[in-house]
């Protein structure tokens, strides 16, 4: 099993609901986010192009911050998705600073919090707060390793990206292009 | 002009707009570690070779200090820990990827070697010093008897000690002014470095004295090839890491890095050393210091200018 979602950039019109809906399902400390969403604008006024990008953590295949925790309170669970337990953690940083997608933040009470792919509710057969809050049902969430997933599903049939590959993390979100 | 924007929703503590997750603590830790490593591994060092007699300052006096530098290193990192009742979690499991695991085990070794090497060695401070019990008394003398096996776990440990201090910088991928593994011998260098300095600060013999300028020297030229080799490194690669090399060659980063860690911290040094030995009268407190300076300017500027160094994307 094997945890994946993939967002459609050519969908997304950062409304910013994802966001949210994440902060109130997992009651994210006011300040904080888990999700957020990005807006490049690139090229030559006036040919300009806009991406808009609903990111979070990509629970990656090979997660520097599960390696560099000196505790294991940075771990895997099932399918594949990068959880924090709060009473290993020491909240010594040093996942927040392995992280390229400074998807990590310290919470006030001290561990270091994140996106848990709402593994809550994923067990019980529900999607992710993000998913099932997307207005114009941008976000697809599933399990890559059966074909019939959502996301599986809609990888098969548009192009995609993940976000710097070249850091060698085997990010887990893709962005539909 | 083709340009661009990258706006984010997100404006996390301590995350946004750059990383600064690691204040002071962590750098004044990491000089602290390298400082002592160096101490301890010129102790373990010349107890080896025989050659205790001779620098008496490396072996019998600068290892006092080492195990108070150590609780108050160890004190700061405590207070970087954001879950401090947690801290104890480090000592319930040995993950072998996590360098900052690695630390923490070697500072549980480390750490009660130099109590015991100052133990054995503190009648040469306090020459009336009576330990009143007999089990300390017999402690110290099964001590003493293994003196040569200590300095085998003391230099080998030390030397692991003063390459973490680089290598958890270095296992960062994620901060590219970081991710170079020169940083693991350059800290380990520059921790030596500094401990040379204490150690001539302390000596009364000038022989002792000149025999570690000597030493120093010859660490700061080592330094300062690993610096230049760090940069062609970060210039011959991608081009995250060529950003992160500009922020010490033009950025805003570049006089303190240039004018604290390279001149006043080893230029300077070195040629006050070379001039003691030329027979020139140098204080040797100005040398001493200013090597002291550079080391712990060196951890904080990498660890400040690390942070703001990332990926494009």
């Amino acid at each position: 099993m094997r945890y994946a979602m993939a967002i459609d950039t050519k969908k997304c019109v950062g409304c910013s609901d994802c966001v949210v809906a994440c902060q109130t399902e997992n009651n994210v400390p006011i300040g904080y986010c888990r999700d957020w969403v990005v807006e490049v604008t690139d090229g030559t006024y006036p040919q300009l192009e806009i991406e808009i990008r609903s990111e979070r953590c990509n629970h990656c295949d090979n997660s520097p911050c599960v390696r560099c925790c000196p505790t294991g309170a940075s771990h895997y669970e099932d399918g594949g998705i990068v959880l924090v337990t709060p009473n290993e953690c020491i909240g010594c940083g040093a996942c927040i600073t392995s992280c390229p997608y400074d998807a990590r933040y310290p919470h006030p009470d001290g561990y270091v919090d994140k996106c848990t792919f709402c593994i809550h509710r994923i067990k019980k057969g529900l999607e992710p707060a993000c998913v099932s809050a997307c207005p114009t049902k941008c976000m697809y969430f599933g399990d890559l390793d059966d074909p019939n997933s959502p996301v599986s599903e809609i990888l098969k049939v548009r192009k995609y990206k993940t976000l710097i590959p070249e850091a060698g993390t085997g990010p887990q979100v893709y962005y539909l292009i | 002009m083709r340009e661009e924007i990258i706006v984010s929703g997100r404006n996390n503590y301590l995350i946004d707009p750059h990383l600064h997750i690691w204040h002071w603590q962590i750098p004044l830790y990491l000089f602290l570690g390298g400082l002592a490593a160096g101490i301890l591994f010129f102790a373990a060092f010349f107890t080896l070779m025989g050659k205790e007699n001779k620098y008496k300052a490396a072996v019998r006096i600068a290892p006092h200090i080492v195990p108070w530098i150590l609780v108050v290193g160890l004190f700061a990192l405590l207070l970087d820990l954001k879950h401090k009742l947690y801290f104890w979690r480090l000592y319930t499991t040995i993950r072998l990827e996590s360098p900052m695991s690695w630390g923490a085990w070697v500072l549980m070794l480390v750490t009660p070697l130099s109590f015991i090497w100052s133990a054995i060695h503190i009648k040469r401070i306090f020459p009336k010093w009576d330990w009143k019990f007999k089990i300390l008394k017999d402690l110290e003398a099964f001590f003493t008897k293994q003196k040569k096996a200590i300095a085998w776990v003391m230099g080998i440990s030390s030397v692991i000690l003063g390459v973490y201090t680089g290598i958890l910088f270095s296992a960062f991928n994620a901060r590219p002014l970081w991710n170079t593994s020169i940083l693991g011998p350059l800290f380990l260098a520059s921790g030596l470095s500094a401990g040379a300095a204490v150690i001539m600060l302390l000596s009364r013999k000038h022989k002792e004295r000149t025999m570690f300028a000597r030493i120093d020297i010859g660490i700061i030229v080592v330094e300062l090839f690993l610096i230049v080799h760090m940069f062609m490194g970060f210039l011959a690669s991608t081009q995250v890491q060529i950003n992160a090399a500009e922020l010490f060659l033009g950025g805003p980063w570049t006089a303190p890095f240039w004018i604290f860690v390279v001149i006043l911290g080893m230029i300077v040094p070195a040629f006050l050393e070379v001039l003691e030995l030329k027979k020139f009268k140098i204080p040797v407190v100005i040398p001493a210091t200013l090597v002291l300076f550079g080391s712990l300017m060196l951890r904080f500027l990498i660890s400040y200018a690390g942070q703001e160094s990332r990926w494009l994307y």
